[in-house]
């Protein structure tokens, strides 16, 4: 049998193209889950195994490092978890959640890493990499102006990828299972062949580019065979298909340690070859199941290396293996197929959990039953976001993933540059003092007038705003400029960029950080008569706020119309400066865990937040201020424009208790499909959805043994609760909670 | 220019998923003349409040929402007792039902004025009927009202064929046994356009606005109604519904 027997179309033979591929060849399901089988045995056994071994994980926190060996595609001894009941394999090194050292980010924070967890590198490894190697946060620090590490270190300008990876790639690793890794690395020749006019340095730089990204598909070559596999040609079934892409991914993720390592979009392409097995009478569907069980339990376990610190910026471990689901073809068809069903099966099959973070890709015209599917498994596992595919698909077409949390690009032909955030709240209390820093004093921003009065000005303030954003602006821009040049000096992702077109676009992710409270700020200081108290450094210490006023969150005009006018204006500064490789500039309001950390080094604001308390996370209303029910504050996230100004995404986290929700459960899965029709309709971007009591929070906080697998949404990803810390925990409890009184 | 009746609201609840069909937009208005023992609203009893609003007003809010309630969702009017602001609800349906809105009115069929009250039910889709009690005895002493505004209610009610959704609060030691169960599903018969019957467990969560305005609480001590023995109650009433 030949690999391409019963696959129709033939563009995508000729040439890379995976969309081509799949909408040739795939089949929509309409239907509803019927069909979908429990777990094997095997899926069984081998769960049963990782079971424990997470459990002694979550005490120490790392089960174990290879401290002898180096981060690379082909290091490591090929490992297993129980090989004979195992039918995908691939781990990233000899040894399940055995973690890898990755230095070419950054030295001092692997040691950093390893001391904290009671390791310590090879000495002759350390030494030898030390007098050889140039990392990449040497080569950031080498560059850095003043203004940049000032910034930096006041907390303006915070978890910047200049010590780790920086993430945000995804390789189009279906093409390996489509291709065969020669047919590629034949494609990547003939595009060196055309780069032949050497007319400035970024010629140089993607030849030797390409040069890199052949050997690691020839790495990735050695790599399959040590598990037995032969990549070089494509896949022949779908227990292949599976197999290569995922080991695709699995060279990325021994070869770097970004920060989000995102999968793509794989459960239709799979279905392709899975539907052709069933036909064929070489698949059962409990087999087909099992493929994709056994495929989501290798990627619940990839690790990286990260220092405590880094935890607590981004909590719970996550990686990001970002999986998205569904979305539309065109305006009939649905990508929707059975192995859409099934990956979300395996939360049935195997228990709920943070990773893979499924993505549902949402459009009004998804099949009913596929709807209704992800409704109940969302209010089953609090595991599952979902995305506008309807805003989406008409920017980045109808191949596109999402990487770490919110941020789409179109699989195989652009590429992300991950800029973390600027802390906005930030940027408005300089404006109040002068450019100074509220918490240290440190002159950070010039240039900038100080604000005397006792009571807050709205026009001087706005003044005085503008200048700061200008030159915050400027500094983050440089600030990833550098980070990314050297970035693909020190650290380049070959793996990754082999899986992508020669010439990629690339987008700079910039990130906003504390968008309501600015919102809520500028609507107190107009509406609520401010009144400001300074320390003996005259810096703003608190603030009175005499009146009541319009809060973001109420679905009201004016206020939501400084929230958008805000954006639009930070997003027109960034396109003021040209950025490294052409990129475009993106912006995203999301957080993360990070709304904790941020508002920790944050004194108080005028909105009434006083110093050190978190942050809402991403677009959220400020905690409490959303007091007009749940559609209005969906309302106020759902204006902030996504075109043409967010479109690196808008991450909002809606909770609601069972109680609210519905009375029986029907009820319930077909209101929170309403729920998500309106907000998507109404032009949203992206909804974190968790159906939990609060009381159950609480309680799983004084007891986190009764609840080890309690998995929760939070800004842009799904995370255990237990993992957690607990200043993380009770912000998450003091959230709004929707609820019926 | 067109004028539009003001009236009071305590307050609105964009999304509400409990109080009728889909997601309804629910308008909690102010005022009621009943006093009911478990009543767990004390701060909707008086007629007027700080919030006098429009009936454009409130309508132009719900609009807002369309692409949530469109889809078999819609505006429900609660309260307090929406008819006891009979001109302005009326004022309100009709603006609603112009806009293609579904409308519901949340009521004990009680309050209102009578002159307005053909109308309000013919531009009212659905009527959640909140039964306190069937015979004039316990519904003097749940309510302290006499049961002779809500019978006339309830005749005009069948006049019009609304569509009638059933709801009772169930009481521990009041109502929560299957011998009033079984005298509610006899009365119940007399309404031809009955889609759902509801029975809802007693709560104390309304007990700290009582604290709030000082009020006496009457049912101090009376436990919550157990959800499945209240649950195992409705059944009985739904399963005799539909066997007899």
């Amino acid at each position: 049998m030949d690999f391409y027997d019963d696959f129709k179309g033939s563009k995508w033979k000729t040439n890379i193209d995976v969309e081509n591929f799949i909408e040739s060849n795939y089949t929509e399901y309409l239907d509803g889950e019927e069909f979908l089988k429990g777990k094997s045995k095997k899926t069984d056994k081998v769960w049963n195994k990782c079971k424990k071994l997470l459990s002694r994980e979550a005490i120490s926190g790392v089960l174990d490092v290879e401290t002898f060996i180096m981060s690379g595609i082909d290091n490591f001894e090929p490992g297993y978890i129980d090989r004979s009941n195992e039918v995908i394999v691939g781990l990233q090194t000899d040894e399940p959640l055995k973690r890898i050292v990755n230095p070419y980010g950054g030295l001092r924070m692997v040691k950093s890493a390893l001391n904290s967890y009671g390791y310590s590198l090879d000495k002759e490894l350390e030494s030898s990499f030390e007098e050889f190697r140039k990392t990449h946060n040497d080569g950031v620090f080498d560059a850095y102006t003043d203004e940049i590490k000032l910034a930096r270190h006041n907390h303006l300008i915070t978890g910047l990828p200049d010590a780790y990876g920086r993430g945000r790639i995804i390789g189009d690793y279906r093409r390996l299972a489509l291709y065969g890794a020669d047919f590629l690395i034949e494609k990547k020749k003939e595009d060196l062949s055309k780069l032949k006019d050497i007319k400035d340095t970024s010629i140089i730089q993607l030849r030797e580019e390409v040069n890199e990204q052949i050997k690691a598909l020839e790495l990735i070559k050695k790599m399959a065979s040590r598990y037995g596999f032969d990549v070089s040609k494509p896949a022949k079934c779908a227990r292949e298909a599976i197999e290569w892409t995922y080991l695709a991914y699995l060279a990325a993720a021994k070869q770097n340690n970004g920060a989000a390592t995102s999968i793509g979009r794989n459960t239709t392409f799979f279905d392709i070859y899975i539907e052709r097995d069933i036909k064929n009478g070489t698949l059962t569907e409990e087999e087909a199941q099992e493929l994709i069980d056994q495929y989501v339990i290798k990627l619940r376990l990839i690790r990286h290396l990260r220092t405590p610190e880094y935890n607590e910026l981004f909590a719970g471990d996550p990686t990001w293996v970002t999986e998205s689901i569904g979305g539309m073809l065109d305006d009939q068809r649905s990508l929707v197929t059975k192995t859409s069903f099934r990956i979300l099966n395996t939360l049935n099959n195997i228990g709920e959990s943070a990773e893979p973070n499924l993505t549902i890709l949402w459009s009004k015209k998804l099949p009913e039953n596929f709807k209704n599917y992800t409704s109940k498994m969302s209010i089953k596992t609090h595991a599952l976001q979902f995305e506008n595919d309807d805003l989406m698909r008409p920017i980045f077409g109808h191949d596109y993933a999402i990487s770490c949390c919110v941020s789409a690009m179109r699989l195989g032909y652009q590429s992300q540059f991950f800029g973390a955030r600027m802390n906005f709240a930030k940027v408005l209390l300089y404006a109040l003092n002068g450019g100074r820093d509220e918490i240290t004093g440190d002159l950070v921003i010039d240039g900038i007038d100080e604000i005397k009065g006792e009571y807050l000005d709205c026009e001087e303030v706005l003044r005085q705003f503008d200048k700061v954003l200008k030159k915050t602006v400027k500094i983050y821009v440089d600030a990833l400029n550098i980070i990314h040049y050297m970035h693909d000096k020190y650290a380049y992702e070959s793996s990754q960029m082999a899986f992508l077109n020669t010439n990629p676009e690339y987008l700079m992710a910039f990130g906003l950080a504390g968008l309501s409270i600015v919102v809520d700020s500028f609507s107190a200081i107009q509406y609520g008569h401010v009144r400001v108290k300074r320390d003996d450094r005259g810096l703003t210490e608190s603030f009175d706020i005499e009146f009541d006023y319009p809060r973001y969150g109420n679905n009201d005009k004016n206020v939501d119309g400084v929230a958008v006018n805000l954006v639009k204006r930070v997003y027109r500064e960034l396109r003021k400066y040209p950025l490294y490789r052409d990129s475009k500039p993106t912006l995203s309001i999301l957080t993360i865990t990070s709304n904790v950390v941020y508002g920790k080094h944050t004194g108080a604001t005028p909105d009434g937040r006083k110093s050190g308390v978190p942050f809402a996370p991403g677009a959220n209303p400020t905690q409490g201020a959303d007091k007009s029910g749940a559609l209005a504050s969906l309302a106020s996230v759902a204006k902030l424009p996504y075109k043409d100004y967010l479109e690196d995404g808008i991450s909002n986290t809606f909770s609601i208790t069972p109680d609210t929700l519905g009375k029986e459960e029907e009820t319930r899965i077909s209101n929170l499909v309403k729920i998500l029709d309106g907000y998507f309709g109404g032009g949203a971007h992206h909804l974190n959805v968790n159906v939990l009591d609060k009381q159950m929070l609480i309680d799983a906080m004084n007891n986190p043994n009764r609840y080890p697998n309690l998995t929760i949404r939070v800004s842009g990803y799904a995370v255990n609760f237990n993992k957690l810390t607990k200043e993380q925990q009770e912000e998450v409890i003091s959230r709004t909670f929707h609820e019926r009184v | 220019m067109k004028e539009y009746s003001e009236g009071y609201i305590h307050s609105i609840e964009t999304m509400g998923l409990v109080d009728g069909p889909n997601i309804r937009v629910v308008i909690f208005m102010q005022g009621c003349p009943l006093r009911c023992l478990f009543c767990h609203n004390p701060d909707t009893w008086n007629k007027l409040s700080k919030t006098k609003v429009t009936s454009k007003e409130v309508v132009d809010v719900v609009r807002k929402y369309r692409s949530y309630i469109e889809e078999g969702g819609g505006v429900t009017f609660s309260g307090g007792e929406p008819l006891y602001q009979s001109e302005f609800l009326l004022d309100m349906l009709r603006l609603s039902k112009k806009a293609g809105i579904h409308t519901c009115i949340d009521t004990a069929g009680v309050g209102y004025d009578t002159k307005y009250l053909d109308d309000i039910l013919k531009y009212t889709d659905l009527v959640l009927l909140d039964i306190k009690a069937i015979d004039e005895e316990s519904y003097k002493k749940i309510t302290g009202k006499s049961m002779k505004m809500f019978n006339q209610f309830i005749e005009k009610l069948k006049e019009h064929k609304n569509k009638i959704w059933i709801r009772q609060v169930i009481v521990p030691g009041i109502n929560d046994n299957e011998e009033y169960i079984l005298k509610l599903k006899k009365y119940l018969k007399q309404f031809d356009n009955i889609e759902k019957i509801e029975l809802l467990p007693y709560h104390t969560m309304g007990v700290d606005k009582y604290k709030k305005l000082r009020i006496k609480y009457r049912l101090d001590g009376v436990p919550i109604m157990d959800v499945d023995k209240c649950k195992k109650l409705e059944n009985m009433l739904n399963y005799i519904e539909k066997n007899s």
